[in-house]
């Protein structure tokens, strides 16, 4: 009998470690996706962890292959540099922390395994990264023009006339799974959702946060206006930043020379 | 005699397995119908556009919201009737279909397209919109378009039924509805439509509504138009 009980143990085994054995750069991603993921991105890859319900926002779905932070066009797959990226530094704002503590290798495994819950990733190509120009001295001529683009591109509709995260259609935003999600409030913090620093903020214009409703601006920006923008928001962080010497500088020499922006305002 | 009979047949149906599209036009039937409702349908809310002041004017009295838009005699518009088997093959058309942001609306609130066609976008208001599709079967994009942007030219490769959204202005909602065949039509406020190009045959036409679902009926089309009415129950939720 015992015997018996032995050779079935040692058939399991030579069963399990079968399937997981399989050759492949994946390693033990299973196992740290279940261990380190699956809590609230489920089992399945579907957000649907156990967790997910009391998380906000909502955990990523990675059956529809839709990810905020990209360096490729909207509606186009990331890069595993994103993905990369995203893991290793987390997403502010949100439950999904760095995971710096995990190995390289671990995490590059980890990006192979995400992309195994949906087809997507076998039938497309990751889209062709933007690319970020070099940036552009701060001075006040350049910040007046991110703040007449913050105007005209309506940016202040959602995140607010000051970038508080408070404009008039703040409050309706939902996401692509009808969960309600806010603009970010650049008052409140200097880390963005898809990195900190300002090239991080000029991809995030050209490339939109797909499944949320902060859209792409490729097809409206040309030349230095993304560097503008990025000048320009940097402004209203509460953190000191070289732009903010500069602009409060021109500021203390052109008082009242500027209207609010909002519906009539904006201009100089 | 069968035999010659058989041979025809053989031929025929290789003639048209190697030809399939010219020889067809000049045999093509068509169906037409009207799309009615019974029951009560959902009361449709009038939109406060006073945070658009440039879209609130272009409005006499507010517009309503376009979930389910009816007519005269119970008449439902704004439903997709297309053939959703029998089809022996549609070609995706060169030209583009159009859809225009215009009032703070989608004009049309449906627009309809052969998977691949390509589809092209107009922003004609003094405000910027962001057109959102919330796809299925194709993946998501987001883009903004201030006012005097060119249209923006897209495609969507596979059928699929994508509600459209902009997130600035959370009351414009429009349906972008792609089929892989190109024989469809979409019922007007007199709730009538026409398929036109369907070769003599037997097909499965399906009629789609955004919030009443889905219906089907089988035809047969001969020389003359064939007649295919559908009717939606209406709920008021």
């Amino acid at each position: 009998m015992r015997l018996v009980y032995i050779s079935l143990l040692v058939s399991a085994v030579a069963a399990s470690s079968a399937t997981q054995a399989q050759p492949s750069i994946m390693g033990g991603a299973r196992e740290d996706f279940r261990r380190y993921c699956a809590g609230c991105h489920g089992n399945a890859g579907d957000g649907q962890g156990e967790n997910a319900d009391w998380i906000d926002p909502k955990p990523r779905d990675f059956t529809l292959a839709t990810f905020k932070c990209r360096s490729t066009p909207s509606g186009t797959l990331p890069t595993d540099d994103d993905l990369y990226n995203t893991v290793r530094r987390g997403l502010v704002n949100s439950n999904m922390p760095s995971w710096r503590p995990l190995a390289d290798d671990q995490l590059h495994s980890l990006v192979e395994y995400i992309k195994t819950f949906s087809p997507r990733w076998k039938t497309e190509k990751p889209g062709t990264p933007i690319t970020v120009p070099p940036e552009i001295p701060v001075t006040a001529d350049d910040i007046l023009a991110g703040r007449a683009l913050f105007q005209k591109m309506e940016c202040w509709k959602c995140h607010g006339p000051e970038g508080r995260g408070n404009g008039p259609s703040a409050s309706t935003l939902t996401d692509s799974k009808d969960q309600p999600i806010k603009p970010f409030n650049f008052a409140a913090s200097s880390r963005f959702k898809c990195g900190t620093t300002n090239q991080d903020l000029y991809k995030i214009f050209l490339t939109g946060l797909d499944g949320t409703p902060m859209p792409s601006f490729a097809d409206n920006f040309h030349g230095d206006d993304a560097w503008h923008l990025v000048h320009f928001l940097r402004t209203l962080q509460q953190a000191e930043s070289p732009e903010k010497v500069v602009w409060e500088q021109w500021a203390s020499t052109h008082q009242g020379q500027l209207k609010p922006i909002g519906p009539d305002g904006g201009g100089q | 005699m069968t035999r010659t009979i058989a041979a025809l047949g053989v031929a025929l149906i290789g003639t048209t397995a190697w030809a399939p599209s010219a020889p067809r036009a000049t045999l093509a039937g068509s169906v037409t119908g009207t799309i009615t409702f019974t029951g009560t349908p959902p009361k449709m809310k009038p939109i406060d556009m006073a945070k658009e002041p440039s879209c609130a004017k272009q409005h006499a009295t507010p517009i309503e919201t376009e979930t389910v838009v009816t007519g005269p005699n119970n008449a439902l518009q704004y439903v997709v009737v297309y053939v959703s088997a029998g089809d022996q093959g549609s070609e995706t058309p060169t030209t583009p279909v159009h859809l225009e942001q215009k009032g703070c609306q989608y004009i049309p609130h449906v627009v309809v397209m052969h998977a691949g066609q390509s589809l092209e976008i107009a922003n004609n208001d003094q405000t910027s919109h962001n057109i959102h599709p919330l796809p299925t079967k194709n993946p998501e994009w987001n883009k903004s378009q201030p006012p005097g942007s060119p249209p923006i030219v897209t495609k969507y490769d596979n059928p699929d039924f994508i509600p459209v959204k902009c997130n600035v202005h959370p009351w414009m909602h429009g349906y972008h509805i792609v089929l892989a065949t190109s024989h469809f039509g979409l019922s007007g406020n007199d709730g009538t439509y026409t398929i036109t190009g369907l070769p003599p045959g037997k097909y499965t036409l399906t009629a789609w509504h955004e919030k009443f679902g889905t219906m089907t009926q089988d035809v047969t089309v001969g020389a003359q138009p064939t007649k295919a009415d559908f009717q939606f129950k209406a709920t008021p939720y």
